[in-house]
């Protein structure tokens, strides 16, 4: 026998899922108010790992504020020291030379590989299959260990520099590569065979966790969770930076919004990056791989300058406002997870617990890079 | 009803093309590496902690005490002070001690020294019982690896 309830305000719960929790990969806290198992209403609560970077950046001269890039997006370090290198370049006018160019594209590359291998495994650990996690980080430790070889760091590399790269790459490295691209075409399709095409997996991820096109726009979603929805929408292509125009690359895009688009976004991406990296090894140019001339204390003249990179999760721009001193006036980090998870609120709605799981992993936060 | 038997159909074969993989790799030869029995070979890029180099020549530091890495590093945790010697042109270190617990393994003062008087050591195996424990001097250390 049905009753009605005579208050609905009684009929619902809260519940914390977080600051500590296993699919939350960080200290993310989400405030769930519950209709039995469905969500009435989800607020994600910041601010658990708040560094101050920002702070930071306005405090230290341009150099030392490198660093800091890779704490923002462990996952996606050269990302993200691309992005503010980029912008300092841009302030200061210093050029590139275009091996240095290239190493950059290759590397950041590489490193949205292993995030996105990352993403992967943690995932489908998320949804209950444990396997998957292990041939990931199996495909992912040489991965490091190549960065690690050209770079001297796993994850925090801090590897360009303003005007070029730390280091040059060696023979070791580009045979390693060579060889690591030839194992992932072959590790493509057993991924797809164990995990794409599980029927677990599909009746986990398919027609569950819509994201409209409108719902991205509205909170400045980028990266795979709005090609998800069916936005074509690529920084690396729609406002081209460091070599990239020289690639030929696809951008996957699947308009149906549910959380197995934005799935099968990302295991494409790694397809295309294997591709651009091909390319670049093909291309790479010899020459020297640091720009001559570059000052030792910089001083960007008075302005304001903006630049954006495609990182792993979406749009990452550093806002750069100089005051014509040896440190930024204003440093502004714009995150792609923070736009995505603000999404999630909205999105979250309705749902049951376990699906609004399979949309948060889908959406790959990293909560570092989120709170700042 | 029809879509009911192919998703059964379809799924089982799924499963059983996964149990196929993992099956594979469960005969295949092992990857995992017993740590602490086994290790890896270092990186020669390895970005350890800093440590001074020693000059084949004179058997000390290289170091002329300008303070450039002091100056640059992010979370200063380095500290160097020199002293004027008898008969020796350059400044002479007298103390060069590194905080490891502030340190970001950035690198910045090994690409900044002018002099190439410091390195990044090999060191990952790191533990210790008190903080203190982690501020190194490294000239001490430097002396202590020629003995």
């Amino acid at each position: 026998m049905n009753v009605l309830a005579q208050d609905p305000a009684l009929e619902t719960f809260v519940l914390n899922m977080g600051p500590q929790h296993p699919a939350t990969h960080g200290v993310l806290r989400v405030k769930l108010v519950l209709d039995g198992e469905y969500i009435v209403e989800a607020e994600p609560v910041l601010g658990y790992i708040h560094r101050m970077h920002e702070k930071m950046g306005e405090n230290r001269t341009f150099a030392q504020f490198m660093p800091n890039t890779g704490r923002l997006d462990y996952l996606s370090a050269l990302s993200y020291n691309h992005g503010y290198v980029c912008a300092v370049e841009r302030a200061a006018g210093i050029g590139v030379p275009e091996r240095a160019e290239y190493i950059r594209c290759i590397t950041v590359e590489l490193n949205r590989i292993s995030s996105h291998l990352l993403w992967l495994g943690a995932y489908v650990l998320d949804l209950g299959g444990f396997t998957p996690l292990l041939y990931a980080f199996d495909d992912r430790e040489i991965l490091l260990d190549l960065l690690e070889g050209v770079t001297g760091a796993r994850l925090t590399y801090c590897y360009f520099r303003f005007g070029g790269v730390y280091n040059d790459i060696d023979d070791d490295f580009v045979t390693g590569l060579k060889g690591f691209v030839k194992r992932m075409r072959t590790r493509l399709p057993m991924y797809h065979n164990l995990v794409t095409k599980n029927i677990i997996l599909r009746k986990r991820l398919e027609d569950i966790g819509f994201i409209t096109p409108e719902l991205c726009r509205k909170y400045g979603a980028t990266g795979p969770v709005a090609r998800g929805s069916g936005i074509d929408y690529d920084v690396r292509r729609h406002e081209p930076y460091s070599v990239y125009p020289e690639f030929k690359f696809d951008i996957p895009v699947y308009p149906k919004g549910d959380s197995m688009a934005r799935y099968l976004v990302r295991m494409d991406e790694i397809e295309q990056s294997l591709r651009i990296i091909e390319q670049g090894l093909d291309k790479l140019p010899s020459g020297p791989v640091m720009a001559e001339k570059v000052p030792k204390i910089l001083k960007p003249p008075k302005g304001d300058y903006y630049h954006a990179v495609e990182a792993a999760r979406g749009a990452f721009g550093v806002r750069l406002v100089s005051d014509g001193t040896n440190t930024p006036y204003r440093l502004k980090l714009r995150s792609p997870s923070f736009s995505n998870l603000s999404l999630f609120a909205e999105a979250a709605q309705g749902l049951l617990i376990a699906d609004a799981i399979a949309l948060m992993g889908s959406l790959d936060l990293v909560i570092p890079e989120i709170d700042r | 009803m029809s879509g009911y038997f192919r998703d059964l159909l379809d799924g089982t074969k799924s499963l059983a093309v996964g149990l196929g993989i993992t099956f594979k790799y469960m005969v295949g030869p092992v990857i995992t590496l017993q740590y602490p029995h086994q290790t890896l070979p270092m990186q020669p890029r390895f970005r350890g902690h800093i440590d001074l180099v020693r000059d084949p020549e004179t058997g000390t530091d290289r170091c002329i005490v300008c303070g450039m890495c002091q100056k640059t590093c992010p979370s200063g945790c380095i500290t160097v002070a020199g002293d004027k010697v008898e008969g020796v042109k350059k400044k002479a270190l007298t103390l060069y001690t590194l905080d490891f617990t502030k340190c970001s393994l950035c690198g910045l003062c090994v690409e900044v020294c002018p002099a190439d008087a410091i390195t990044f050591s090999k060191d990952y195996n790191l533990a210790g019982r008190s903080r203190e424990a982690y501020v190194f001097d490294l000239k001490k250390r430097l002396e202590e690896r020629k003995g």
